[in-house]
C-alpha cells in the first residue's frame, strides 16, 4: 500500500514536499510568538478543510453547518476535563462518537428522506442553529454565559493535558494536520474514494454499477463529522474558553469552508493552500491597516467575502488545480 | 438453454397512463435478445423496471431463480445485472479507467486488481489507448464505448443495453455489433433497446416488439419484421 | 395565562409574520424562476432596513411611504446583481451558485457592519405607540400598517404575474428555459427583471420591518435563514405559500416566546423546517416535482 500511496508521485513534487516539510517543523524557532498562534491557525484551519473537504470535495455533500462538529467536540472533551479530570486524548474517544452519531442522524434524515443539494445544506445549517441556541440553555457546560478551562502558569508543557506554551499546540496540529493528509490520501486512492468520486460526479449511473451510495454517503458524513470533532477537541484545549454563540454560529461553519473551496475542493493540498493564502493575506492586510492607524471591525470579513467571489467567479475550482497546471506538477492531488 | 431472465406480465402505470402493459417474455442465457417498438413504446421503462430504478404494478422479474422486482438498483447490479442509459453518463471529471475501475471495483476490493480488469476491459472495447483522457472529453462513439466498458466491469451475467447505437455512424455501428458479437460469444447474455435496424438484424436471436406498453410480436427477426402489425405501428413497407 | 394574551400575541404574530411572508416572497419568485437560491435575501432586507433608516434619519419621511424608492432601489441592486454577476452561473453546479452568494452576503454584512457600527438602529415614528382595540385584542398600530401594507404589496404582486405581459413571460421562464428562448423571450433580461422584482419584495418588506424591530448588520443572516424556513413550509415556488409561511412562522414564533423562552423560538421554526424537509419538502403549498 506504500508503494501505491507513493506512485505517481513526480520528483518535483518530492522536493517540494521535502522542503515543506522542514519548514514546518523547523518554524517555531525562528518566528515570534504572534507568527507562531497565525501558523497554529493556519494549521488548524487547513485541518478542518480537509475534514470538511471529504464530506464535498470527495462525496459532493454541501455542508454549511459544520461548526456543530467543532462544538460538539470542543464541549464533550472540555465537559470531561473540568467535570471529570479526563484529559484531552481520552476526551478525543468519547467526543469522536458524538460528533459521528451526530453526523449519522443528519445524515440519515437527509438520504434517507432525499434531501440532497442545497436542501441538504439548509438542513445542516438548521441543526447547527439548533445546537447553538440548545447550548446556550445546558448550564452543565456553561450555557450563553461560556465554558472555561483551568488555566495556570505552567513551567512545562504539559502533552496529556494539553497544557502548556504555544508552541506545543503548533506541534500537536501538525502532526494532525499531517495525518489527516495521509488519511485522504490514502482515502483518495483505495476503493471508497473512487466510489465516492462516482457519487459525486453521478449519483444514480453509481447505482447503476452496484455501488450502495447510502451506505458510502453515510460513511462519508461520519468520518467528516469524527475527524472534525478532533479539531474541536484542539480548538477546546487551545482557548480555554467556549461560548455556544461563537463556537456553533454559521459565521464558524463559513469560516472553515473558505479555505478548501478557495484552495480547491476535492484536492489533498486545496485546503491547505486555501488556509494559507486567506490567512496570510488577511493578516497582513489587517497589519497594514493597523500600521496605518485604522481598526474595522468586518474589514477582514469583507476581504474574506470579496476573495470568495474573486475566487468562485474566476477560479471555479480553487487557486491549487490552477497553481498545479502553472507548476506543471503531474499528480493526480 | 436455460432461463436467465423472466418477465411475468409486468405492468407499469403513472397515474393513468400505461406505460407498459402486461409484458411476459423469458430471456435465455447467452441469447441477445432485442426489444423494439416506436418512441413512447414504453422499452425504457421495461428496462428501468428490470433495472430497479422502477418497480412494476403488477407482476414479477426473476433473474436466475431469483425475484428482483423488489431490489434496488444498485442491488440489482450486484445480483449481475449491469445497465447503460439512453443518454450516456460518464463521470465527467474522471478519465476513462477510473470511469471503468469504479465499475470494476463492484467484485474487488483491492485497487490493483480492479485497475488491471479494467484495463481488460478496456483492451476489449478498443478505448485502451484513451484511458488516461478525461471522460469528458471524448466523442459521442467513444463515450458509448465507455459505457459499455464501465457495465461489462461490473462482471454482468446479464447486460442492459439502451439503444446504445443512437448517434452512431454505420461503420462505428458494424463496430460497436462486433464488440457485442465477442462479448455474446464469451457468454454474456444481452438485453438490448435498438432502433437502428441494422443492428438488431445483425445480432439478434429474438425480438420483442412493443406498441404503447403492449407487446405485438415476439420471436426471431425475420418473422417479426415480416409481422403486418409491425410492419404498421413501426417498420413502415420501406424498411423490408 | 388568559386567553386574551395568548390571541394578542398570536394576531401580533400573524400581522409581523405577513410582513415575513412578503420577504419571502421576493425569495420565492427568485427561485421559482431562476432557480437560483439567494443566499443574500436576509441581508438585502438589511440594506433596506438601514435605507429605511438613514432615510427617516434625514427626511423625517414615514418608513411606508419611503416603502417604494427604497423598494426601487432594491430593484435596480437585485437588476444589477443579477446581470452582472448571477446569470453567467445559471449553467453552473448549485454550489457553484451557492457560494456566489454566500460571498455576496459576506461582503453586504461586513460592509454593513464598517458602515453602520454593530450597535441597534430604530426608526420611531409619531405612531410608534400607538395601539388599536378589536374588542379583545389589542393590536399596536406599527404592526397594523405594517400587515397591511404586506398584503398590499402581496396583491399587486400576484396580479401583476397574472394579468401584466411581463408578468406572464416570466413565468413562461419558470415553467421552461428553452420554451422560453424558443419563443423569444430574452430570458436573460428576464432573469434580472425578475431578482429585481424579488429584491422590491424585500426592499418593501425592510422598510416595513423597520417600524417593527431594530436593525443590526447580523439580522441578515438571520432572516435569511428564516427566509429560506418559510419558503420552504410554505412551498417552494408557490407565491400564496411563501405569504401563508410567513404568517404561520410569525405566529409559531410568537407563540414559541410566550410559552418558552424568547431565546428559543427560532428553534421552533427550525424544527419546523427539519419536519417540512423530510415529510413533506414540497411545503404546504407547493407542487411535487416529479
Amino acid at each position: 500500500m506504500i508503494a501505491r500511496l507513493t506512485a505517481n508521485v513526480s520528483a518535483r513534487s518530492w522536493a517540494l514536499i521535502a522542503a515543506l516539510l522542514v519548514a514546518l517543523l523547523a518554524a517555531p524557532h525562528f518566528a515570534n510568538d504572534y507568527l507562531l498562534t497565525i501558523l497554529i491557525l493556519i494549521l488548524y484551519l487547513a485541518y478542518t478543510g480537509q475534514a470538511w473537504n471529504i464530506m464535498m470535495g470527495f462525496a459532493g455533500q454541501l455542508s454549511l453547518g459544520h461548526a456543530i462538529y467543532v462544538g460538539l467536540g470542543a464541549y464533550t472533551a472540555a465537559a470531561l476535563y473540568v467535570h471529570f479530570g479526563i484529559g484531552p486524548w481520552i476526551g478525543l474517544l468519547v467526543a469522536i462518537p458524538v460528533a459521528m452519531a451526530c453526523g449519522a442522524i443528519i445524515g440519515f434524515l437527509a438520504f434517507r428522506f432525499g434531501v440532497a443539494g442545497v436542501y441538504f445544506a439548509i438542513l445542516t445549517i438548521a441543526f447547527a442553529e439548533f445546537a447553538r441556541i440548545g447550548f446556550d440553555h445546558i448550564s452543565y457546560t456553561g450555557g450563553s454565559g461560556g465554558f472555561f478551562l483551568p488555566v495556570a502558569q505552567y513551567t512545562q508543557n504539559d502533552l496529556w493535558n494539553l497544557r502548556g506554551r504555544p508552541i506545543m499546540f503548533y506541534y500537536v496540529i501538525l502532526a494532525l494536520t499531517i495525518a489527516a493528509f495521509l488519511f485522504c490520501h490514502a482515502l483518495l486512492r483505495s476503493r471508497i474514494g473512487y466510489f465516492w468520486f462516482a457519487i459525486r460526479e453521478d449519483e444514480q449511473a453509481a447505482r447503476a454499477l452496484g455501488i450502495d451510495t447510502f451506505r458510502y454517503k453515510m460513511a462519508a458524513v461520519m468520518i467528516s463529522a469524527g475527524m472534525t470533532a478532533v479539531a474541536g477537541v484542539f480548538f477546546a484545549f487551545y482557548y480555554n474558553n467556549l461560548f455556544p454563540e461563537q463556537v456553533f454560529h454559521i459565521s464558524r461553519s463559513i469560516e472553515l469552508i473558505l479555505a478548501p473551496i478557495i484552495g480547491g475542493i476535492g484536492t489533498l493540498f486545496g485546503p491547505a493552500i486555501g488556509a494559507f493564502v486567506l490567512t496570510s493575506l488577511s493578516e497582513t492586510m489587517t497589519e497594514l491597516l493597523h500600521a496605518f492607524g485604522f481598526d474595522f471591525p468586518g474589514a477582514k470579513q469583507v476581504f474574506y467575502g470579496v476573495c470568495l467571489l474573486i475566487v468562485v467567479v474566476a477560479l471555479p475550482d480553487g487557486i491549487w488545480p490552477w497553481v498545479k497546471r502553472r507548476l506543471r506538477l503531474e499528480r493526480r492531488a | 438453454m436455460s432461463t436467465l431472465l423472466h418477465i411475468d406480465t409486468i405492468s407499469k402505470r403513472f397515474r393513468g397512463l400505461v406505460a407498459v402493459d402486461r409484458v411476459s417474455c423469458e430471456v435465455a442465457q447467452g441469447e441477445i435478445f432485442a426489444v423494439i417498438g416506436p418512441n413512447g413504446a414504453g422499452k425504457t421503462t421495461l428496462f428501468n423496471m428490470i433495472a430497479g430504478a422502477l418497480s412494476p404494478n403488477e407482476g414479477a422479474i426473476t433473474f436466475a431463480g431469483e425475484r428482483i422486482d423488489a431490489l434496488r438498483p444498485d442491488e440489482v447490479c450486484r445480483r449481475g445485472i449491469a445497465r447503460t442509459f439512453q443518454i450516456v453518463r460518464p463521470f465527467p471529471a474522471l478519465t476513462v479507467e477510473e470511469n471503468v475501475l469504479v465499475g470494476a471495483l463492484l467484485r474487488n476490493s483491492d485497487v490493483a486488481r480492479a485497475t488491471a480488469t479494467a484495463q481488460d476491459v478496456l483492451r476489449r472495447l478498443d478505448l485502451f489507448d484513451k484511458r488516461t483522457q478525461v471522460a469528458k472529453s471524448l466523442t459521442l462513439p467513444d463515450r458509448k464505448r465507455l459505457e459499455v466498458a464501465r457495465a461489462l466491469a461490473t462482471s454482468p451475467r446479464l447486460l442492459l443495453l439502451d439503444e446504445v447505437m443512437a448517434g452512431l455512424r454505420p461503420t462505428e455501428t458494424d463496430r460497436m455489433v462486433a464488440i457485442l458479437r465477442e462479448l455474446n460469444a464469451a457468454g454474456l447474455t444481452i438485453l438490448l433497446i435498438e432502433h437502428v435496424m441494422r443492428a438488431v438484424m445483425a445480432l439478434a436471436n429474438r425480438v420483442l416488439v412493443l406498441h404503447h406498453g403492449a407487446p405485438i410480436a415476439l420471436g426471431k427477426p425475420a418473422d417479426v419484421t415480416r409481422d403486418p402489425a409491425v410492419v404498421e405501428s413501426y417498420l413502415g413497407a420501406e424498411a423490408l | 395565562m388568559p386567553f386574551e394574551i395568548y390571541l394578542n400575541v398570536a394576531v401580533s404574530g400573524l400581522l409581523t409574520g405577513l410582513v415575513y411572508g412578503l420577504m419571502a416572497l421576493g425569495l420565492s419568485v427568485i427561485f421559482g424562476v431562476v432557480r437560483v437560491v439567494n443566499f443574500a435575501h436576509g441581508e438585502m432586507m438589511t440594506i433596506a432596513m438601514y435605507l429605511a433608516i438613514v432615510l427617516f434619519q434625514a427626511l423625517k419621511l414615514d418608513p411606508l411611504i419611503m416603502m417604494v424608492p427604497i423598494a426601487g432601489a432594491l430593484f435596480a441592486l437585485g437588476y444589477v446583481m443579477q446581470a452582472g454577476l448571477i446569470n453567467p452561473f445559471v449553467d453552473r453546479p448549485e454550489h457553484s451558485q451557492f457560494m456566489l452568494l454566500v460571498a455576496i452576503a459576506i461582503i453586504m454584512v461586513n460592509v454593513l457592519l464598517l458602515v453602520f457600527g454593530p450597535d441597534a438602529r430604530s426608526v420611531q415614528t409619531s405612531y410608534a405607540f400607538d395601539s388599536f382595540a378589536f374588542g379583545p385584542i389589542i393590536v399596536d398600530a406599527t404592526k397594523l400598517y405594517a400587515g397591511c401594507a404586506a398584503i398590499i404589496v402581496a396583491a399587486a404582486l400576484f396580479a401583476f404575474f397574472k394579468f401584466s405581459f411581463v408578468g406572464k413571460a416570466i413565468r413562461a421562464c419558470a415553467d421552461n428555459y428553452t420554451g422560453a428562448l424558443v419563443v423569444g423571450l430574452n430570458v436573460k433580461r428576464l432573469y434580472a427583471l425578475t431578482f429585481g422584482i424579488g429584491a422590491a419584495c424585500v426592499g418593501a418588506a425592510g422598510s416595513m420591518l423597520t417600524l417593527i424591530i431594530d436593525v443590526t448588520p447580523p439580522l441578515g443572516p438571520q432572516y435569511t435563514l428564516l427566509a429560506f424556513v418559510i419558503v420552504i413550509t410554505g412551498g417552494l415556488g408557490s407565491m400564496p405559500g411563501a405569504l401563508l409561511g410567513g404568517v404561520l412562522i410569525g405566529m409559531t414564533e410568537a407563540l414559541a416566546g410566550l410559552l418558552f423562552t424568547p431565546s428559543a423560538k427560532s428553534m421552533f421554526a427550525f424544527a419546523i423546517l427539519v419536519l417540512v424537509l423530510l415529510f413533506r419538502p414540497q411545503g404546504i403549498l407547493g407542487k411535487r416535482t416529479a
